[in-house]
């Protein structure tokens, strides 16, 4: 009997082992999308170098991705614009090497020391958290270039890039504003990062500009990456009475709790129609290879800035909102064209005051324009979102 | 009202995937054989019946693919347990980081692919006139997939299989005492390998109910940590395959707690207080060690684990 009870504790402690390595992938995959979250101030700062450059052939580029390119999310739209940078620039597909599954710990910086072994003189790293590593190689290694999105340590050839995707999150929550009937929306986050309350803030604002009176209820999932249960919170949304759902976590299981549910959904990250034909509408969308174009060109003529920080919108290509569904109903397109266009001009900044937290509390006064610092340490959510960051 | 009823009806959806990990779990236990393997066997069965799915267009073929492929894990773990006599704890590790390694490389071409329309139309959601107006369970047990009724159907013959034939009997003794079935001419060797084998089988099924039914995509890693889950409910449910529908439903109605209560004001002696929700996904596992300590002080007989569990059986030794 002791045997047995022995035998049963150490099964339990594997198992107890095993729980958290199960809950060890989801958190680095948390990281991953985490990356999101971070920073990079005004676009494109940072002064011109005058280095020979690098000829087109003798380019070796490395990726560091923090999940898998399988995720249909954030590793696996890196690896996208790594593609359209290889066809764009004309490049041959053996010219990068990718490595996934990158851990933001010191394995990050033996990965990256090993990628230069292997040639490569222009590396990128994808998650917040690789960032200090990819830091301490690029001091060792000034003949190489370095990025790194969604980080905050720049280096003379580290420089940081990052979308400001809440111009895209305003245009996708004035679709949703105009396709719900019940003004009832529902909203699957993952982790309470600013990037994410950034997201459901613009959202929110986007909604109330075409519909002052609809809710976005907010239900945190607390991982970037659950098949099963972000699927599971859109059910309990629409259980609730939201007849749309937007998102911002990285499988496609709220859209198609939509679709099975007969109501709408809004998709994040990927163009995902196929997925639920009947329920997508849009989808803010990143495109890392306007980024990735630009840089490796920027490299190849020698005139890439040194240290940047790069937050592109709209304008820079690296956000957009993906094309309209037909299930939008008439004029959708319309007052998105329009908001768009306000936006790019400039004359239509998204966090404009006057702003309440959804508490009642004023936040930011009347004319008054937040500053990117304030916008990336965002932690509160607008009036008309039903939820709390801390949950 | 109706809200309790939906609740309850994601709660069997998302219990379903739990319920057949558990029925294989239970399987390969009440030989004696502790497989840690679960995860990686869903695994294997989720992107098999996917590939299948999406090749054929036919669900009972994808359903057979998807258990052929938890078979075909649980396969190796048998002749590594059984003929070579290995460590059950460490082969069935080592079976979930293979599953989950080669699941993602097989899936590699499958991501964001979607499934031929008949699948969905055979295996989504039937409702059962009449018993599904039954209030309050109505909607959880009659207006479900066909995929959840066989799950239950599943382990409602399991449970007479196992204690009301004689080969289920055997398969107990086995489980219990391989010396002794051993010695009254029960071929303990193959008895494991076919428990062994179906239980693989079973959670192979569990897993494509994933990719077929309830996401129905492919997604690197689809189960995260439903083949856990399904361990821990083995001991939960006492090695009974019906307590583990119940287990099943329950721990599937805890995933989805977290959304209901999220936005809930609580006030308690005035104070508002929040449940987080990482508080809520600890507690299958910490109810699982609860139930442990309570059966083993309990001593009843039939709740407890089978006593050759995780020991190898050496034929010689007897």
């Amino acid at each position: 009997m002791k045997k047995m009870l022995a035998m049963l504790m150490a099964a339990m402690m594997v198992l107890a082992l095993a729980a958290c390595g199960g809950t060890g992938s989801s958190s680095s995959s948390q990281a991953a999308s985490g990356s999101e979250a971070a920073s990079g101030s005004e676009a494109a700062s940072g002064s011109e170098t005058a280095s020979a450059g690098i000829p087109k052939e003798d380019l070796k580029i490395g990726f560091l991705y923090v999940g898998p390119v399988g995720d249909e999310g954030y590793s696996y739209a890196h690896d996208q614009g790594r593609k359209a940078m290889v066809e764009a620039l004309g490049l041959d597909e053996s010219q990068t090497l990718v490595v996934e599954n990158v851990p933001e710990t010191s394995d990050c910086e033996k990965t990256v020391r090993d990628l230069i072994d292997q040639g490569c003189n222009v590396i990128y790293a994808t998650s917040f958290g690789h960032g200090e590593w990819v830091d301490i190689v690029a001091k060792d290694h000034p003949e190489v270039y370095f990025g790194h999105a969604t980080g905050i340590l720049t280096e003379d050839n580290l420089s940081t890039y990052m979308g400001r995707a809440y111009e895209a999150r305003y245009l996708s929550g004035i679709v949703a504003g105009m396709n719900t009937k019940s003004g009832k929306i529902g909203y699957v986050a993952g982790v309470s990062i600013p990037e994410v309350v950034r997201g459901i803030d613009a959202f929110t604002l986007g909604v109330r500009s075409v519909n002052p009176e609809a809710t976005v209820e907010v239900l945190w999932t607390n991982q970037w990456y659950a098949p099963a249960d972000e699927k599971n919170a859109a059910q309990q949304l629409i259980n609730k009475g939201c007849d749309l759902i937007a998102q911002h976590c990285d499988t496609t299981g709220p859209q198609i709790a939509a679709q099975e549910a007969g109501v709408l959904a809004i998709g994040y990250n990927a163009s995902t129609l196929s997925a639920a034909p009947e329920a997508y509408l849009t989808a803010p969308l990143f495109h890392w290879d306007a980024y990735y174009t630009r840089d490796v060109q920027s490299i190849i003529d020698g005139t890439r800035p040194k240290g940047e920080r790069f937050w592109g919108g709209l304008t820079t290509g690296m956000v957009s909102l993906d094309d309209l569904s037909d299930n939008c109903v008439e004029g959708t397109a319309e007052a998105v064209e329009e908001a768009k266009a306000k936006i790019e001009s400039g004359e239509l900044f998204v966090f404009t005051g006057p702003l309440k937290d959804n508490e009642g509390n004023e936040v930011v006064a009347d004319g008054v324009k937040m500053t990117d610092d304030e916008m990336e340490s965002m932690m509160w959510l607008v009036e008309g979102v039903i939820g709390n960051v801390a949950a | 009202m109706e809200a309790l009823e939906l609740y309850l009806q994601t709660a069997a959806q998302m219990g379903t995937p739990i319920l057949f990990g558990t029925l294989g779990g239970i399987l390969c236990e009440k030989v004696g054989h502790l497989n840690l393997g679960v995860e990686g066997m869903m695994l294997l069965g989720a992107v098999c019946g996917f590939m299948a799915g999406l090749a054929t267009g036919n669900p009972i073929l994808a359903i057979l693919a998807a258990g052929l492929a938890g078979a075909g894990g649980a396969l190796i773990y048998a002749f590594i347990t059984v003929t070579l006599q290995g460590n059950q704890n460490v082969t069935g590790l080592v079976l979930t980081t293979f599953g989950t390694g080669l699941s993602s490389f097989l899936g590699k071409d499958l991501v964001g692919q979607s499934l031929p329309d008949g699948i969905f139309a055979a295996l989504g959601p039937k409702e059962i006139p009449v018993l599904s107006d039954i209030p309050v369970v109505g909607k959880m047990l009659f207006h479900q997939s066909p995929y959840a009724t066989a799950g239950l159907v599943l382990a409602i013959l399991l449970y007479f299989y196992m204690n009301r034939t004689t080969m289920g009997l055997n398969m107990r003794a086995v489980g219990e005492n391989p010396g002794a079935a051993d010695a009254s001419g029960v071929n303990v060797t193959l008895y494991k390998y076919v428990h062994i084998l179906l239980g693989g089988f079973c959670c192979g099924v569990g897993g494509a109910y994933l990719t077929l039914v309830f996401v129905p995509r492919w997604q690197d890693e689809i189960t995260a940590g439903i083949g856990w889950i399904a361990v821990a409910l083995v001991i939960f449910a006492t090695w009974n395959p019906l307590k583990a529908i119940f287990g099943a439903y329950f721990f599937g109605a805890l995933r989805g707690l977290s959304f209901v209560i999220q936005n809930m004001d609580l006030t308690l002696f005035g104070h508002k207080i929040t449940i987080v929700s990482q508080f809520l996904d600890m507690i299958p596992y910490a109810a699982t060690i609860l139930v442990l300590v309570f059966i083993t002080r309990g001593k009843r007989a039939e709740n407890q684990a089978p006593r050759a569990l995780g020991l190898a059986y050496f034929r010689e030794e007897r």
